[in-house]
């Protein structure tokens, strides 16, 4: 492995300027990795199942009272997150830490069974889909009702007191009209009052929201948001939440965490991460949002490309290959050589295409990644030539910056890249940022 | 109004009091009642709308791609030709000939078993059947080119792609045969936000390499803002609004324009704003305008009569009676225009 790890900060993003900090959960160093199973030839050759690192050492604490933004892109792990939060992902390393009001600290990534069971009633979660998460035969009482008759902590008549009383606090009022009603009859909006109204019945101290207001209509997504806002005040709540959307991010959250692949790349306060965006991917992202406002249009230098394949990570930093301010040393490797072919091939003539196509050959000796690769069969000279074409046409093009060496070897040439570094979350002015561009704290 | 009656000779696609409904439990949906527009030659027209609003069911019906039981009436012509009166046959060699469309979900719409190549080939083969192996190969590796994907992997498999490529090559696929229009429904819905900006603004190019007139399908009015030239607000199976996108979202006429542009959580955003209430039932919609219920700026006649058509100073046309008395063209009297005493609406009811 050419990457070399670099150490980390104990809980980054919470401004250790601030002193003592009340966290109610902690994450430390989590990681949820998933094994791929192979084929049945795969493991009868004994040949190494592929392990996706949905999550990958995250660290960071959701503080008593705040709302946690959690951001990224589908495949960025903000999912998995979640659902290890609750003890629904196991984690395969690291830990997570409920630090309840009252009682002892527990350990949710050690909690089995009952126990776990138990931890529901303190942390509840808010999902998607709201049509997904109701149950199509039971009535909003039952539903709303469900987490009561679970824990057995009401008989029946006090459990109908205190869901109608769950009802009319998530603005279902009156709740007489609601309680008989299916899930079939309520719009979307009701329909996720309904499923907040579940998750807060048992008087819960941390909420997960899980893209609570991504399948609403646009007319109704403010007030969902409002309603979320008004129960943390009253109930005393924290909120993770967790979504794709840095506009709705921008103004619910207190702090947000920027997640790619697995990994936290930037996190601090919000005014601070839309204020002055430092990671090139928020940067990104923040330029990608098309606003209804004619006079302002979408950057013209986006990332390219999609998130990569979390089991096959890129070497060095995962964003590189999409970076439009990648340096030297930020994991430059044999796959990105083939995009950059594949670009390059996008862009010429079908004969051209066919000429260069048979002096490279195949592709497939570029798919492993390595910083040391041999590239063609057609003789030294000509592979070099295509390369000198592919640059010429976008010299700006970070790779070539990786680039350490182009030797003649075989019958085509072989490319070495400089060796790349993995950042870790660093002190940054406010916040705490994993790249390169950013070293060391320079005392904003 | 001069423009409505007389369409631009330009336009690819005019319809005129166009309804669309379907059979419910409760009697005849009406999701479309009586739209008139038109796509020009090779612009990019935005239709926008709450769930429900008949948007979808709209970009179908132009298509002619509605379920069993469902009608359409008044009049539609594409490429001067009456769509209506058609029969399947011809209708069906108009699609994908001269009209496409493009989903939200492209897995669904590639066959898994074929290779990229394949799907090309036989698009190409069903509507133009004479062209040659190579000619076939040339013009879907040039489609391929324009939205981004390698000729390297012009013979993989669907599932070898990512969404964000899967989508490209369905719009790839559509524009092969060079359609006059295509309807795109919610095209990047399911992308992440930098995929869906590369999409988007790939639209343009493609429009110019192809000359392709489009009905962009979205709730997302920040992809209209980037990607429109023209804007058409729908609301309850009515265009309220329709205009030249810069204009509408700088001076939204109709008051539920204003009112979604403002419910919009943007970068901008420092106060939550909604509409009240939810849309109404397409089975039995209020009488007068149907945002009346919900409207902030509602008056008495907005209950009593259906505004119509103006086209206003800055060149949208509105259906809405407010627009109308601010622009001093009302004509209304006193009573009329007195604010409308609405019925509270519940917080919980909503969209």
């Amino acid at each position: 492995m050419p990457t070399k790890p670099d150490l980390t900060l104990d809980r980054p993003g919470d401004g250790a300027a601030d002193g003592v900090v009340d966290t109610v959960v902690e994450l430390d160093d989590l990681s949820v990795h998933y094994q791929l199973a192979g084929g049945a030839l795969a493991r009868l050759f004994g040949l190494g199942a592929r392990t996706v690192k949905a999550v990958d050492g995250v660290t960071l604490g959701l503080r008593r009272g705040e709302v946690l933004g959690v951001v990224g892109e589908s495949g960025s792990g903000k999912t998995t997150l979640g659902r290890a939060l609750l003890g629904l992902a196991p984690a395969t390393a690291g830990s997570i830490t409920y630090r309840p009001r009252e009682g002892r600290p527990r350990i949710v990534s050690e909690l089995r069974g009952a126990a776990l069971r138990r931890l529901r009633t303190d942390l509840q979660m808010v999902f998607q889909d709201p049509s997904a998460a109701l149950n199509p035969s039971m009535t909003i009482a039952d539903a709303v009702g469900d987490p009561l008759r679970i824990h057995g902590v009401a008989k029946a008549p006090e459990r109908r007191r205190l869901v109608a009383e769950a009802l009319e606090r998530v603005g279902l009022t009156p709740a007489d009209r609601f309680l008989g009603k299916y899930p079939s009859d309520l719009s979307g909006g009701q329909k996720q009052r309904v499923v907040i109204a579940r998750a807060i019945i048992l008087d819960p101290e941390v909420l997960i929201a899980d893209e609570p207001i991504s399948m609403l209509d646009m007319s109704v997504r403010a007030k969902i948001l409002e309603l979320m806002l008004g129960l943390k005040d009253d109930l005393g709540l924290s909120y993770v939440y967790i979504t794709h959307d840095l506009a709705s991010a921008k103004f619910f959250c207190d702090r947000i965490a920027i997640m790619y692949l697995g990994r936290v790349v930037e996190i601090g306060p919000t005014a601070e991460i839309f204020a002055h965006p430092r990671h090139p991917y928020t940067q990104a992202l923040l330029a990608a949002i098309p606003e209804p406002d004619p006079d302002r249009a979408v950057a013209r230098d986006l990332p390219r490309g999609e998130i990569p394949d979390a089991a096959a990570p890129p070497l060095g930093c995962s964003f590189h290959p999409r970076c439009p301010q990648a340096t030297p040393t930020c994991g430059w490797e044999s796959r990105d050589l083939r995009a950059l072919l594949e670009e390059h091939w996008t862009r010429v003539h079908p004969d051209q295409y066919a000429a260069e196509r048979a002096v490279i050959g195949d592709l497939g000796g570029l798919d492993a990644p390595v910083t040391s690769v041999e590239l063609g069969t057609g003789g030294a000279q000509k592979v070099r030539s295509i390369l000198d074409r592919a640059r010429a046409e976008n010299a700006e093009e970070p790779l070539w910056q990786g680039v350490e060496a182009v030797e003649d070897a075989g019958s085509g040439v072989r490319v070495r890249f400089h060796p790349g570094v993995d950042p870790a979350l660093r002190r940054a002015g406010g916040v705490d940022v994993a790249c390169v561009l950013y070293p060391e704290d320079a005392g904003e | 109004m001069s423009a409505l009656q007389h369409p631009a000779s330009d336009a690819v696609v005019t319809a005129r009091d166009l309804r669309v409904w379907y059979a419910g439990p409760k009697g005849p949906v009406r999701a479309v009642d009586g739209v008139t527009f038109e796509v020009r030659k090779g612009e990019i027209l935005g239709l926008v709308g709450e769930s429900g609003c008949g948007k979808s069911t709209l970009g179908r019906g132009l298509l002619g791609l509605l379920p069993e039981g469902a009608a359409r009436d008044g009049s539609l012509v594409v490429g001067g030709r009456d769509v209506l009166s058609m029969s399947a046959k011809e209708a069906r060699r108009l699609r994908g000939g001269e009209l496409g469309m493009i989903f939200q979900e492209p897995l669904t719409r590639l066959n898994p078993l074929m290779r990229v190549s394949d799907h090309f080939a036989e698009t190409l083969k069903v509507h133009e059947p004479r062209l040659p192996r190579k000619e076939i190969e040339r013009r879907s590796l040039e489609a391929l080119r324009v939205v981004g994907i390698p000729p390297t992997r012009f013979r993989a498999y669907p599932h070898e792609f990512s969404g964000g490529m899967r989508q490209r090559i369905m719009i790839a696929l559509t524009l092969v045969v060079r359609p006059a229009f295509v309807v795109a429904d919610e095209p990047t819905t399911a992308l992440d936000v930098l995929v869906e900006a590369q999409i988007i603004r790939n639209l343009h190019t493609l429009r110019a390499e192809f000359d392709t007139a489009m009905l962009l399908i979205t709730h997302n009015l920040g992809i209209v803002a980037e990607a429109c030239d023209r804007v058409a607000v729908m609301y309850a199976g009515r265009i309220v609004e329709i205009g030249d996108a810069r204009e509408v979202f700088r001076n939204p006429q109709h008051s539920y324009t204003r009112e979604l542009l403002r419910s919009t959580i943007s970068l901008e955003t420092d106060g939550l704003h909604y509409i009240d209430g939810a849309p109404p039932d397409l089975v039995a919609p209020p009488p007068g305008c149907r945002f009346h219920p919900r409207c902030p700026d509602a008056m008495v006649v907005c209950a009593q009569r259906t505004p119509a058509d103006k086209v206003l100073a800055g060149g949208s046309r509105v259906a809405c009676w407010a627009a109308e008395e601010r622009a001093g063209v009302s004509g209304l009297g006193p009573h009329e225009s007195a604010p409308l005493e609405r019925e509270e609406i519940g917080v919980a009811d909503e969209a």
